[in-house]
């Protein structure tokens, strides 16, 4: 089996490839590209995203054909995809960081800055934080309730759809921190620093 | 609820550790890689290197350092010392980094952070304020403490947060190593000005310390050196204490 880390110079994607080639051992193959047709061929995955809503996107679309090719592959062929932090946001309509920007469109929503309450929570969503499962997901294969995940974020996914809602964390108010639609994954905490509990939403995402 | 943060710091000087744990069954006691993973292992929240190598030639064992911890450590990890540049900040990521701390060059060159922020994200900037006091005010300190730049702390880390940083991670230099506790006064005058996380530091020598920083400086994050050297406590330990005086913590 194939795992493909989307690489679109989108930030620091190391840690999400040791993630990856921790758990994957010699099992499965790792591969880090932007090259189309591997993307194509590939059997799941993972958008990584670090940075701005907006420079994001901006990434993706210098790749000629990218966007297309992860719709064709996500919505079309209904092959599993994780995105992680930005990469979960771009799943999104539209996004306010920095300017309005256009996202992938893939689960209706939007990204908007997390209400700090007028400074009494401090942006950004830095550290360890519980996350209560709403719904089953298939990333969550024993992980239990409650467990505790690293964040890093100061915009948050509003789904339209509540029924995508994987689970959610408390800051300020219940942050949607993870989403599960058909064969598509989020999470808007980092799994591959999420110490042993990460490592095993990977597992499970690997093993789908 | 967002849990507070227990750092341990590990001082790397030509790629080895300078004062570390001392674990009797510890293969390689000067192996900043086993160290971290030790760390790691025993439930810190995150991990810091400072890089303390004084000559520029040995200045590339830290990339080799990083690149090795970040395969083993699954906890994020940031980087301190001697960065100068964007292109600094570059390397130590590519190499595993989660997080960069920048301290002098900050001073020196606002820029840094502007441009580095901007190219990686605010998440992964760390300024580093070193700071000393002076008559009723705290002035910022550069070189690893041995130059004073007359700057006011407290309008600096408000134009730090303006210029991007993500966090600040607040030494106070007339603590550091004295071993009576976090100057608290500072860490919540900065804590109360800024809306970005503040991470304490310089003085830890109690379990109370940790708490001080945390109840009455108002940091978000603890870091620590020297209390988790040499067996005195474990992370562990010190998060079982946190958590005993109703710190919200990860165990």
């Amino acid at each position: 089996m194939n795992v493909t880390i989307v690489d679109y110079n989108s930030g620091n994607i190391s840690s999400v490839i040791n993630s990856f080639k921790e758990v994957a051992k010699d099992k499965v193959n790792i591969e880090v590209t932007s090259d189309l047709e591997k993307i194509r061929s590939s059997d799941k995955l993972v958008l990584p995203g670090q940075g701005s809503f907006k420079s994001c996107i901006d990434a993706l679309k210098k790749i000629n054909g990218l966007t297309d090719t992860l719709s064709e592959f996500a919505i079309n062929n209904k092959k599993p995809l994780l995105g992680i932090c930005v990469g979960l946001q771009m799943f999104a309509d539209i996004g306010y960081e920095e300017i309005e920007t256009k996202g992938l469109g893939w689960i209706s929503g939007k990204v908007s800055k997390i209400n700090n309450q007028n400074g009494k929570y401090k942006l950004p969503h830095i550290g360890w934080n519980e996350i209560s499962i709403v719904k089953d997901s298939k990333i969550f294969n024993n992980i239990k309730n409650k467990s505790h995940m690293y964040f890093v974020h100061s915009y948050e996914f509003i789904p339209k759809d509540k029924n995508v809602i994987s689970a959610t964390t408390d800051y300020s108010s219940n942050i949607v921190c993870s989403v599960e639609k058909e064969n598509i994954f989020g999470t808007q905490f980092h799994p591959e620093k999420s110490d042993k509990i990460g490592l095993k939403i990977i597992d499970n995402f690997i093993n789908l | 609820m967002l849990k507070n943060r227990i750092i341990p710091c590990l001082d790397v000087k030509n790629g080895r550790v300078v004062k570390g744990i001392n674990f009797v069954d510890l293969k390689d006691a000067g192996d900043p890689v086993e160290q971290a993973k030790i760390y790691n292992d025993g439930g810190a929240d995150e991990i810091c290197f400072l890089d303390i190598t004084a000559s520029n030639e040995n200045r590339d064992t830290i990339y080799n350092v990083v690149k090795k911890t970040s395969k083993k450590c699954f906890v994020p990890l940031t980087v301190g010392g001697g960065i100068k540049s964007v292109e600094d900040i570059n390397k130590l990521l590519s190499c595993g980094a989660d997080k960069v701390s920048i301290n002098t060059a900050a001073v020196e060159n606002s820029k840094v952070v502007v441009d580095s922020s901007r190219k990686f994200g605010s998440q992964c900037i760390v300024v580093a304020i070193d700071a000393k006091k002076n008559g009723d005010k705290w002035e910022i300190f550069t070189h690893g403490g041995r130059n004073n730049s007359g700057i006011d702390v407290l309008e600096y880390s408000k134009q730090m947060e303006e210029n991007g940083a993500g966090e600040l991670l607040v030494t106070s230099m007339d603590r550091d190593g004295t071993q009576v506790g976090y100057d608290i006064d500072l860490m919540s005058k900065i804590s109360s000005q800024v809306n970005i996380p503040v991470i304490a530091s310089g003085g830890v020598g109690t379990l109370d310390h940790l708490v001080e920083g945390i109840k009455l400086g108002k940091a978000s994050a603890v870091l620590a050196a020297s209390i988790f050297h040499y067996g005195k406590h474990s992370v562990k330990e010190a998060k079982e204490y946190l958590d005993s005086k109703g710190i919200p913590v990860r165990i």
